[in-house]
């Protein structure tokens, strides 16, 4: 049975991991290789790395960061933040990333989905859509997509805009809900429904995880296909298998063991 | 030597580490006359089956034609392992290999998404002989997979017949239907997923592959 995948994010700022779990026996617990290879052998299904760098020397070690990481990972690896070319994502599959995530970069410019998929495949892009449901018409259905960090609104609805994707050629939606995010009170399951519904291709929820109920949630009635989980390894969730041993007696298909 | 196979469609850096990671020794190439040199061949593979047709045009599907009836073991991975059968209706016009008989598929559109992203598990023959890829590897062991196109299963688990290695279904796995995600025989090899990206499941069946010798 297909099951549900758990997804560990780490956000990287110039080579460093800024948040993430804090292994106890960990030599370096801030190198997001290190961390990364922790998290797959603790069960995470794939790995992201989001670099959120502010300046250009930052983003200058992203790749050794990328290549470092994928000597020791045998489980899809996405990275994102910053990629605004197919030349830019070309370095980073070079680098051995299996996915790049784009968001602001393609709602400047849709083409971009399918400039990468065509010499990556479908299946090696993901979009990333940033929404918050708007304040007039807060149904799931009207949520707006905002870019550059969620600073910027776009005047677009987040399932429109993850169809026009699909179409365009994206492999995965990776959707986060602003208002749920740093909530720790739960996935944004209406918003994860209403996208995972319009579209055919998978979408991975993000946003408000804060204990393992959660993700049960946006599995069901979110209908998430992937969820993923970054700070809740601070909040008493100690690694992703005890996430998912919590999952599997919830009923929902997991890889385990894994 | 191990040629992986680079007729460009898709990335290669995770599936040369992988079998570098398992002792391999590994040669990225689109040189007929390298491939039809190297001790073993693996041709991977994401995106569109018309992709193939670069084989052809390059003269690699007649390199690999000669090199599986010297007995040179073969491992294709995902359209890879499509590309083994007749053909597939991704695209109707462009032949595959026809090691194996058959048709790719598309998954049917209905309840369930389409592309099949993500861990299932595999259920492995073990009649009339066990999966050779499968060496050590556990049933239900799970493995990646992102594909909408699929090899049909042939008379998995029906026992000695004949028509069992039609298409050599050596695992199924079921979405939306059962299909084939491995086939093997004698020296030719295909699995629809992903083993450079199945964790140690993946790397154990990238050794059994590396470690079979024929006969």
């Amino acid at each position: 049975m297909l099951t549900r995948r758990i997804i560990a994010c780490l956000d990287v700022n110039a080579g460093r991991v800024v948040k993430g779990v804090q292994f106890v026996d960990l030599v370096d617990a801030g190198d997001p290789a290190e961390l990364a290879a922790r998290h797959a052998a603790a069960g995470a299904d794939e790995i992201v790395f989001l670099d959120i760098s502010a300046t250009h020397e930052g983003r200058g070690t992203l790749l050794d960061t990328v290549r470092r990481a994928a000597q020791r990972l045998f489980v899809p690896f996405t990275v994102g933040g910053g990629i605004r070319t197919a030349d830019e994502a070309a370095a980073v599959f070079d680098a051995g990333a299996d996915k790049i995530s784009i968001n602001s970069a393609a709602l400047a410019r849709p083409e971009l989905i399918g400039e990468i998929g065509a010499r990556f495949g479908a299946q090696a892009v993901i979009v990333a859509i940033d929404a918050r449901r708007a304040a007039g018409n807060p149904a799931a259905e009207y949520a707006e997509v905002f870019v550059a960090g969620g600073r910027t609104p776009t005047g677009r609805r987040a399932v429109e805009w993850a169809r026009e994707a699909e179409q365009r050629g994206a492999g995965e939606i990776l959707l986060t809900s602003m208002d749920a995010d740093g909530t720790r009170g739960g996935f944004d399951c209406p918003l994860t429904a209403a996208v995972s519904e319009a579209v055919q291709i998978p979408v991975i929820a993000s946003g408000g995880a804060g204990n393992a109920q959660h993700f049960t949630q946006v599995f069901r009635e979110g209908k998430a296909d992937a969820a993923l989980a970054a700070s809740i390894f601070h909040f008493g969730i100690a690694d992703v298998r005890v996430l998912k041993e919590e999952l599997r007696r919830d009923g929902i298909p997991v890889r385990l063991p894994c | 030597m191990i040629a992986v196979v680079d007729y460009k469609a898709g990335n290669l850096t995770s599936v040369v580490k992988a079998l570098r990671a398992v002792g391999a020794d590994v040669l990225v190439t689109e040189s007929a006359a390298e491939i039809a040199s190297a001790e073993r061949i693996v041709l991977p593979g994401v995106g569109h089956f018309a992709a193939t047709r670069r084989l052809d045009d390059i003269g690699i599907t007649e390199a690999v034609r000669a090199a599986i009836r010297r007995g040179i073991p073969f491992l294709g991975i995902c359209v890879g392992m499509q590309w083994l059968l007749e053909g597939s209706s991704e695209a109707p016009e462009q032949p595959g290999l026809g090691y194996f008989r058959g048709q790719c598929e598309r998954f049917p559109e209905g309840s369930e998404k389409v592309p099949h992203v993500g861990w299932n598990e595999i259920l492995t023959r073990t009649e009339p002989s066990p999966a050779r890829l499968f060496a050590g590897v556990e049933q239900n062991a799970f493995v990646y997979f992102t594909h909408s196109y699929f090899v049909p299963a042939i008379n998995f688990r029906r026992g000695p017949d004949p028509k069992l290695l039609e298409n050599g279904t050596a695992a199924v796995t079921h979405y939306i239907e059962t299909f084939a995600s491995a086939v093997e025989h004698e020296n030719v090899m295909g699995v629809q997923f992903h083993p450079e990206k199945s964790g140690e499941t993946g790397l154990r069946i990238l050794r059994n592959f590396l470690e079979w010798t024929p006969c």
